[in-house]
This record gives structure tokens, C-alpha cells and sequence, in this order.
């Protein structure tokens, strides 16, 4: 059967006693485009040419493939102080979590902003979702966009003293999570947004980010270490002039991870940094990174840096394109993708793109993996480090360029120590 | 053309390079045609154009058998889409599958009796079909003292018009002849390795290719002989909405070596014309083959009508150990080109090169790389990619690094550097890296910056400043890909030299 009649058949059958949650009006309309959006688009498939190193099965199929839950949360940040918004099972949980009030930010449960006539974050809602699916299909998300059944809404106003913190707790073995955030930063303010934890044995979580001009956004996000969660995330962002985005994350474990990164920078003199670490032990383990950076204003700054340290047949995929539009001139573009594979059976996939239709731009792209350094790891070994303890060393130096994309130290360093607890249990 | 010279270069990039993309693939010096009077099957393809075919080359069943499957599994495929070119939708039954020279009804005996205008033809291109020194038209050329020698086999259309210096190949046990030649005389190595390497399922044109392949050339180097001169296929297309589907069989036999040229031009006119040609290459232990391409067929004019659309499967498979090959290509024409000779490394210890440089000016669209499969254990790949577009035109690298799981401690090296010379053109990679064991070690490199420290310092020390030392070692690495081309190429090659790659992008 041709694939677009499988991918139809498939999507026909996965909606079946799907319904889009009561809402509002613009939010009805919203969710119903997006429905109508994701029959003509069809659900992703293994032959598809952007799932051609992951397959979408775990991630899109009926039955949710059971992960056991790791039933307290994950201490992070701790000496942080953060105001918490805290999701079980996809579920926001205001009793457990902080005080939402805090100034300069405005924050909204999405099911109360959608029930509401009208809303600000109607303007960005699904809209940025909508603009991120061209040129390439990204039937999650829309399917994120119809279905999403809470999350916050986040408007940044001023420059509010301490971060946000999404904080996600699983409960059932059994979840299935789709969660929608939307960020909506006004010009010349700022946020640090932490996103934790594993929000689900199965969770599809999408964040919509508009960063205007000289507004600041920073995004860290460490994604749990259950062992067999399936993640699906989308962040979509749109970055006016001389405004600044920058989003990590750190993924340890995980049976499925997609995590698509999509930025449009629209104003001039806009910065996008988008780093990701991730570890991976195991046939069980499979991390795909997949960023999507288009320069569509002058003297634009982009950077992807993305490394993984893999082992016993853990996989390791990249997918990462920057588009530079004609008439972008004077863009930076960078993208680095490595991979450290630690034994045999370890694989790494790469498809590091560049688009490039104006001539004065400066764009490079590399892509390197390959075993620990042999002549390094001998070094220390006769400098009497044992080897355990050299090869830890060696691979957080590796991880080190990755790791500094993180502005805040402190942040930077307790992800660095937490990578350096996962190295040694897994020597 | 749009004249290079009106257009705003960004600083860092030099005049001469300018110059020299423009002189290149501005005045297309082979676009006359010849007027001889040609015989042609009926226009389209079924399955009585496959068996006419096969007729005209009084081929065996078997043969016309394996015509006939391919075509059938043919017409169960769709084109491709997934190159970054774009052209008007191709009617495959509007185009005539074979056509031949009148004259060239009863085979000629010798190159004495082949029609003067098909010699003339030749010769005006530069490729006297005379059993003569050292090809015309390498101006400048030093000329070696007991003189060079490159045999051709000169292909016109869709038919093979003469091979020379067969018989002193011969002496070496060297086969060298037209494809339809190979089928008649050595069935038993044609039906060996036909199809071993691209096998006609292998994809919409290579399908094509295998149902209606009128001619091409056939090699065998048999064991331990080292080819005694170089050999070169020259295509050329002539008859007006004829498509052009030769095939080309190399087999290097253990220990052997070749160094193969293929060169192509077509007349200028408005209507665009395919090209499909299917290039297969087996080689055994220890032997070595070099492959070099020039490859210059009618572009289209400055609005982008006519030209060639060059849609190519070329592949290498090094099927012994220790067995090397090398591809080299330099692409300036065709409207059109969907095009990435690849390596299978197959034998331990066996190597692939790929050096190609291409450039497209106007509305030219070229989508070309390689695929290096490392299979066997310590196999190297090399692959240095220069595109250069100009005027409206795209140039993509697409190229595929695949490291199997028992390939262990294998090695690859990839550069592709992209300059854009005005901002209304593109350039774009597509590169796809798989490794599937940690022993190997794989390296994708896109950036003019990352110039060997140690290099620079030296230039540095020696008083140059960072921009003449960039130049200079910049330069200096086109130079060590040309010269990598045997010395019939030397015009373009020449040519090229003056290319930087200065301001170019990963």
C-alpha cells in the first residue's frame, strides 16, 4: 500500500473516541483547525523521511507502552529559589504547587484561558505550531494542538526576579500526557524557565515561545531518568529584534525521546542557542534531536551544540538544519553535533543540513563521533587515574562545550554533577 | 548569461574566481550541431521499443529478457522527488529511446570506415577518433616523450562509432569496446557482472536505464595487468528529444589498474533532453581504478530554457580487499543533475575517494555527492566536495556516510565547502552520517575556518598576514583536488585553479 493511504488508514483508526476537550470559542476553533490540520497531514511514520532514524510508533500508536513511575519527584534545583507549577500525570496540581503570583509574570492555567471568550493567548496558541509545520510535517504537534488537555500561560511583563519552574510527576504507570504551554515574552523582558521531571509513561508536551524584541528567554530542561518513558516534545519559538533565546536539555535514560527545536528568527541582530546533552546505556535507549533554525532577519546569531555519550546498543540520532532566507545577510550560523560511542554496539545517526540563499552569511556545520581518545585516556592512565575514573573525566570534558550554553553556573553545574553520577553508575 | 561582473560580490571573495565560474559556464562552445541523417524508433517506451532495442544490438535472449523485467518493474515506479531540484514534469513517451546514425547501420569494420562527419564531429570536440599521441585540444599541455596515450570510445547518440586502440589493448588482455560489442563477444563476463553493482530494481532510473540502454562502454582489466594507457568514453548527444541512456560496465580483475576519463556535450536547444546513464564498476583485490568526469552538457540558456537533464546512478563496488577507487568529477553543465557516484567498500582494508567539484550558473540545479559504505573491516573513505553556485542557480551536496557494524576501525573524512557568488543563488548540504560501531571514526567538516593551525603558523612565521596565508593554503587544497584529474582535463582543470573558496560557507 502506498504510504499515504497507510498514514491515513492509521490516523483514522488512532482518533477513533478521540474527542477535542469543551472549550471557548478561539480555543474551539483552534483545536478544531489543528484536527482538520492532522487528517489532511496524517500521523508520522517509520518510512517518512524526518522519522527515518526514529520510529513513531511508541509515540503515536493507540496502546501506551507502560513505564513505571518514579513516584517522588526527582530533587532538582533545590537551592534554586523558584516559583513551582507542579503537573501529575499531565494534571496541574494546585495544591501542590507554589504560589503562582510573582512580578512581572502573568500566569494562566491553559484549560481557564481557553474557557475565557477571550485571551491573550489566543494569538499565540497553535499559531506558532501552525508556522513551525512549514517546510516540514510535524503531525505530533498539531495533534498536540487539538488534543493538549492542560498546561500554563505564561506572559512575561517585566523581569521577574526569580524562574519559573514546570515541574512534571508521573503517578500511573500508564499515563498518556499531551500538555501545551504557551509563552508569550513582551518586549525588553525576561525569564529563565525551568522545565523537569517525566511528565508520563507517555507524554507529548509542545511550548510555544514568542520572544519580541529585546526580550530574553532562558530555557533549561532536564527530562527525568525513568527508563521507559516515550517523549515527544515540540519548542517553537519566534524571536524578534535583538532578542535572546537560549534552551538546553539534558536527557538521561529514556526508551523514546524526539525533541524537536523550532526557531524562526525574525528580527534583526536576534540571538538562538539550543544545546542538548544526552547519555544513553542500554538497546532501550533511543535520543533524537531534531532542530529546525530559520534566519529570516540581518545579522542573525544561531548556534546548535548537541552531544551524546552512548553505550550497549544505545541510539543516538541528530537531525539539524539552519535556513538562512535570501536577504538574511551577515548570519552566524553554527551547528556541532558529536557523538561518543563507549562500546561496540553503540550507533550514532546524523543528518546535519544547511539551506543557505544568501551570500554573505558565515554558516559551518560539523559532525564528528568516534570512540574515548585512546592517547588521552594512556595520558592520565600513567599519570595513575584509574581508568574508570579517566574515562568519567575524558567524556564530561567532551560534554563540556555543551554544558556551557547554560548561562546560569549554577544551574550548569548541579546538571554537570548529576551527568557525572550517571557516568559512574554506569562505568 | 547574466555577466558575473554586474553582480555584487560580498568582500572576500576574489575576482578571479569570479572570472573564472564565468568563463566556465558562460559561452558554451559545444552547442552546434551535426547534420547527418538519422534513423529513429517510434517515439515512447513499451515493450516493443525495449525488444526493437535489443534487436538493433543482435543481442541474446537472455538479454532482452532482463530488458523486458526491468522495464515491467519500471513501470511500477514513481519518479523521485526528494532532490532539491525542480523541472517541468518529463513525458517519458514524448522522447525517442534510440537513435543512430544512418551511416552507422552496418557496423564499420575498422575507424576507416566510420562516416567522415561523425569524425569531423569528433574532432571539432576536440576528440579525433585517430589513433593518435595525445588527445587535441589540451593546449598547453606538455607533451611527454614517448608520448601519451588515452583510447577512446567515442559514443553518438545512442550508438557506440568507434574504439581506438583496441588491438594494442588487446596485446595487454585488456577488453575495451562498446557495451553492444561486450554483449556479443564476452556474454559470459556481461552476464557475470551486469547488474551486480546497480541492480535494475535500484531505483527509477537505474530501472529505466537497464530496459533501454542502447550503448555505453565495456572494460575488463584482467589480473595483475596494469591498464597500458588511459581510457577515456566521450558522449555525445545529437538528435533533437532524444534521451541519451548509455551503460557503462568496468571490472578491474585482482590487482589490476585503470584510470578511466568520461567527458559529454550536447548541442544548444530550447527543449531539455535526458540523460540517464548507469556507470557500474567491480573491483577486485588489490586492484585500483580511477574514474574522472568532465562533465559539460548543454546547461539551458541564461532563462533556463533547454539543457540536459542528468539523471546518473554511478557506483563502485570495491569487492576485494585492499581494492581502491577513486572518483573525480567536475561538473559545469547540464540544466539539471541528480547525480552521486558512490563506493561500496566491501573488502577489508578497501578505500573510496571522491573529489568533485560543480558549479551552477543561471538557472542551473545540481543535486550531487556520494554514498561511502564502509562493510569491510579498516576501510577509509575520503570525500572534499566544492560547490559554487552563481547567477539564480542551487547547488546541493547530498552525500551519505555509512559505517556497518563489522567495519571496524574504519575511517572517514568529509569536507564540503559552498560559495555563493551573487545572493540570488542557493547552496545547501545534505549530509547523512550513520555509525553503527565506535572503532571507527567519522569526521563531517563544513567550515573555511577550520585551516590547520600548524599550517597557518607556518605562513604566519613566515611574515604573511592571516588573509594571504588563508588564500595560500585555501588554493593550495583545490590545486591537490585537480590535480587528482588526468591531464586531458587540464583546460578546465586549469580553469578551476584560479577558484577560491575563500567566503565560502560550511
Amino acid at each position: 500500500m502506498a504510504l499515504p493511504q497507510i498514514k491515513a488508514d492509521a490516523t483514522k483508526d488512532r482518533l477513533i473516541g478521540m474527542a477535542i476537550p469543551a472549550c471557548g470559542a478561539w480555543a474551539t476553533t483552534a483545536r478544531q483547525d489543528a484536527l482538520n490540520r492532522l487528517i489532511a497531514m496524517g500521523l508520522p511514520h517509520k518510512r517518512d523521511e524526518y522519522w527515518r532514524y526514529t520510529d513513531p510508533a511508541l509515540l503515536v500508536g493507540t496502546e501506551v507502552s507502560p513505564s513505571d513511575a518514579l513516584r517522588t519527584d526527582t530533587p532538582i534545583f533545590m537551592d534554586k529559589d523558584k516559583v513551582r507549577l507542579i503537573f501529575v500525570d499531565g494534571v496541574f496540581d494546585a495544591d501542590a504547587s507554589d504560589d503562582p503570583t510573582l512580578e512581572g509574570v502573568e500566569i494562566t492555567r491553559l484549560v481557564d484561558a481557553q474557557a475565557a471568550d477571550v485571551h491573550w493567548a489566543q494569538g499565540l496558541y497553535g499559531q506558532l505550531e501552525t508556522a513551525g509545520q512549514n517546510p516540514v510535517d510535524r503531525p505530533l504537534a498539531i495533534m498536540n494542538t487539538a488534543f493538549a488537555t492542560d498546561g500554563v500561560c505564561i506572559h512575561v511583563t517585566g523581569k521577574p526576579s526569580k524562574p519559573l519552574h514546570i515541574s512534571y510527576r508521573q503517578s500511573s504507570d500508564a499515563s498518556d500526557v499531551v500538555l501545551h504551554h504557551v509563552v508569550k515574552l513582551d518586549a525588553g523582558t525576561e525569564l529563565t524557565l525551568l522545565e523537569t521531571g517525566t511528565p508520563g509513561a507517555r507524554s507529548n508536551v509542545v511550548l510555544e515561545a514568542d520572544v519580541a524584541d529585546n526580550a530574553t528567554l532562558h530555557h533549561v530542561r532536564p527530562q527525568g531518568r525513568a527508563h521507559n518513558r516515550a517523549v515527544a516534545t515540540h519548542l517553537f519559538a519566534r524571536v524578534g529584534t535583538e532578542a535572546t533565546l537560549k534552551s538546553f536539555t539534558l536527557a538521561m535514560n529514556g526508551k523514546m525521546t524526539r525533541n524537536e527545536f523550532v526557531a524562526d528568527i525574525i528580527g534583526d541582530d536576534a540571538v538562538v542557542h539550543v544545546g542538548g546533552v544526552c547519555v544513553g546505556d542500554g538497546k532501550d535507549f533511543h535520543h533524537d534531536d531534531t532542530v529546525f533554525i530559520t534566519h529570516d532577519a540581518l545579522n542573525g546569531e544561531s548556534r546548535q551544540v548537541f552531544k551524546k555519550v552512548l553505550r550497549n546498543a544505545a541510539t543516538g540520532v541528530f537531525q539539524g538544519k539552519i535556513l538562512v532566507k535570501a536577504g538574511a545577510q551577515k548570519t552566524d550560523g553554527y551547528q556541532i553535533s558529536q557523538s561518543l560511542l563507549l562500546d561496540e554496539d553503540a550507533q550514532f545517526l546524523a543528518k546535519p543540513e544547511l539551506e543557505i540563499y544568501a551570500d554573505d552569511v558565515a554558516c559551518s556545520h560539523g559532525s564528528t563521533t568516534g570512540a574515548i581518545d585512546e592517547t588521552a585516556l594512556f595520558y592520565l592512565r600513567s599519570r595513575g587515574v584509574p581508568e574508570q575514573q579517566a574515562t568519567t573525566l575524558l567524556t564530561l570534558a567532551f560534554l563540556a562545550e555543551a554544558l556551557d550554553e547554560i548561562a546560569d553556573e549554577a544551574l550548569a553545574e548541579e546538571l554537570r554533577d548529576r551527568l557525572e553520577g550517571w557516568l559512574a553508575r554506569h562505568g | 548569461m547574466t555577466a558575473l561582473d554586474e553582480v555584487q560580490v560580498k568582500d572576500g571573495v576574489d575576482q578571479d574566481t569570479v572570472d573564472a565560474v564565468s568563463a566556465l559556464s558562460g559561452n558554451y562552445k559545444y552547442g552546434w550541431e551535426t547534420e547527418i541523417e538519422m534513423e529513429y524508433a517510434p517515439k515512447g517506451v513499451n515493450t516493443d521499443i525495449v525488444k526493437l532495442i535489443s534487436s538493433k544490438n543482435n543481442e541474446p535472449e537472455w538479454m532482452t529478457e532482463w530488458r523486458l523485467s526491468a522495464f515491467e518493474r519500471w513501470q511500477g515506479l514513481e519518479e523521485p522527488t526528494w532532490a532539491m531540484v525542480n523541472y517541468p514534469d518529463i513525458d517519458f513517451q514524448d522522447i525517442y529511446y534510440y537513435a543512430r546514425p544512418k551511416s552507422m547501420e552496418e557496423k564499420p569494420k575498422s575507424l576507416d570506415d566510420v562516416d567522415p562527419k561523425l569524425l569531423e564531429t569528433y574532432k571539432k570536440l576536440g576528440i579525433p577518433l585517430r589513433e593518435q599521441a595525445i588527445l587535441a585540444g589540451v593546449e598547453g599541455a606538455e607533451m611527454p616523450e614517448e608520448g601519451r596515450k588515452v583510447a577512446v570510445d567515442a559514443v553518438f547518440d545512442s550508438v557506440s562509432v568507434g574504439t581506438t586502440f583496441q588491438k594494442e589493448l588487446e596485446k595487454a588482455g585488456v577488453i575495451f569496446c562498446s557495451i553492444s560489442e561486450a554483449i556479443e563477444k564476452h556474454p559470459e563476463l556481461v552476464k557475470k557482472y551486469l547488474g551486480t553493482v546497480v541492480p535494475p530494481s535500484d531505483n527509477f532510473y537505474a530501472t529505466l536505464n537497464s530496459a533501454v540502454f542502447s550503448d555505453g562502454s565495456f572494460v575488463y582489466i584482467p589480473p595483475g595487468v596494469r591498464c597500458p594507457m588511459e581510457l577515456s568514453t566521450y558522449f555525445r548527444i545529437n538528435a533533437e528529444n532524444t534521451g541519451q541512456f548509455e551503460r557503462t560496465l568496468i571490472i578491474a580483475d585482482k590487482g589490476s589498474y585503470v584510470s578511466y576519463l568520461e567527458g559529454c556535450t550536447a548541442p544548444k536547444r530550447d527543449t531539455a533532453q535526458l540523460h540517464a546513464a548507469v556507470v557500474e564498476i567491480i573491483i577486485e583485490e588489490d586492484a585500483e581504478v580511477k574514474y574522472s568526469t568532465v562533465q559539460n552538457w548543454y546547461p539551458g540558456d541564461e532563462d533556463g530554457k533547454g539543457g540536459i537533464y542528468n539523471f546518473v546512478t554511478k557506483r563502485a563496488d570495491c569487492r576485494g580487499d585492499r581494492s581502491k577507487v577513486m572518483w573525480t568529477q567536475v561538473e559545469t553543465g547540464s540544466a539539471v543533475t541528480w547525480k552521486y557516484p558512490s563506493c561500496i567498500l566491501r573488502g577489508d582494508d578497501s578505500q573510496g575517494e571522491f573529489y568533485s567539484i560543480a558549479i551552477a550558473n543561471n538557472h542551473q540545479q545540481a543535486d550531487t555527492g556520494t554514498k561511502m559504505i564502509h562493510l569491510g573491516k579498516n576501510t577509509k573513505s575520503r570525500i572534499v566536495s566544492k560547490g559554487i553556485s552563481a547567477g539564480v542557480a542551487q547547488n546541493t551536496y547530498r552525500g551519505l556516510v555509512s559505517m556497518h557494524p563489522k567495519a571496524k576501525d574504519s575511517r572517514n573524512y568529509t569536507q564540503c565547502d559552498s560559495l555563493l557568488i551573487g545572493d540570488k543563488c542557493g547552496a545547501h548540504t545534505v549530509p547523512y552520517i550513520e555509525v553503527k560501531n565506535n572503532s571507527s571514526r567519522v569526521e563531517h567538516e563544513a567550515t573555511t575556518s577550520k585551516i590547520d593551525d600548524d599550517q597557518m603558523f607556518y605562513c604566519r612565521s613566515r611574515g604573511m598576514d592571516e588573509e594571504e596565508a588563508v588564500a595560500l593554503i585555501v588554493n593550495g587544497f583545490a590545486k591537490e583536488v585537480l590535480q587528482a584529474l588526468p591531464m586531458e582535463f587540464a583546460m578546465e582543470a586549469q580553469a578551476l585553479v584560479a577558484i577560491s573558496l575563500e567566503g565560502s560557507v560550511g
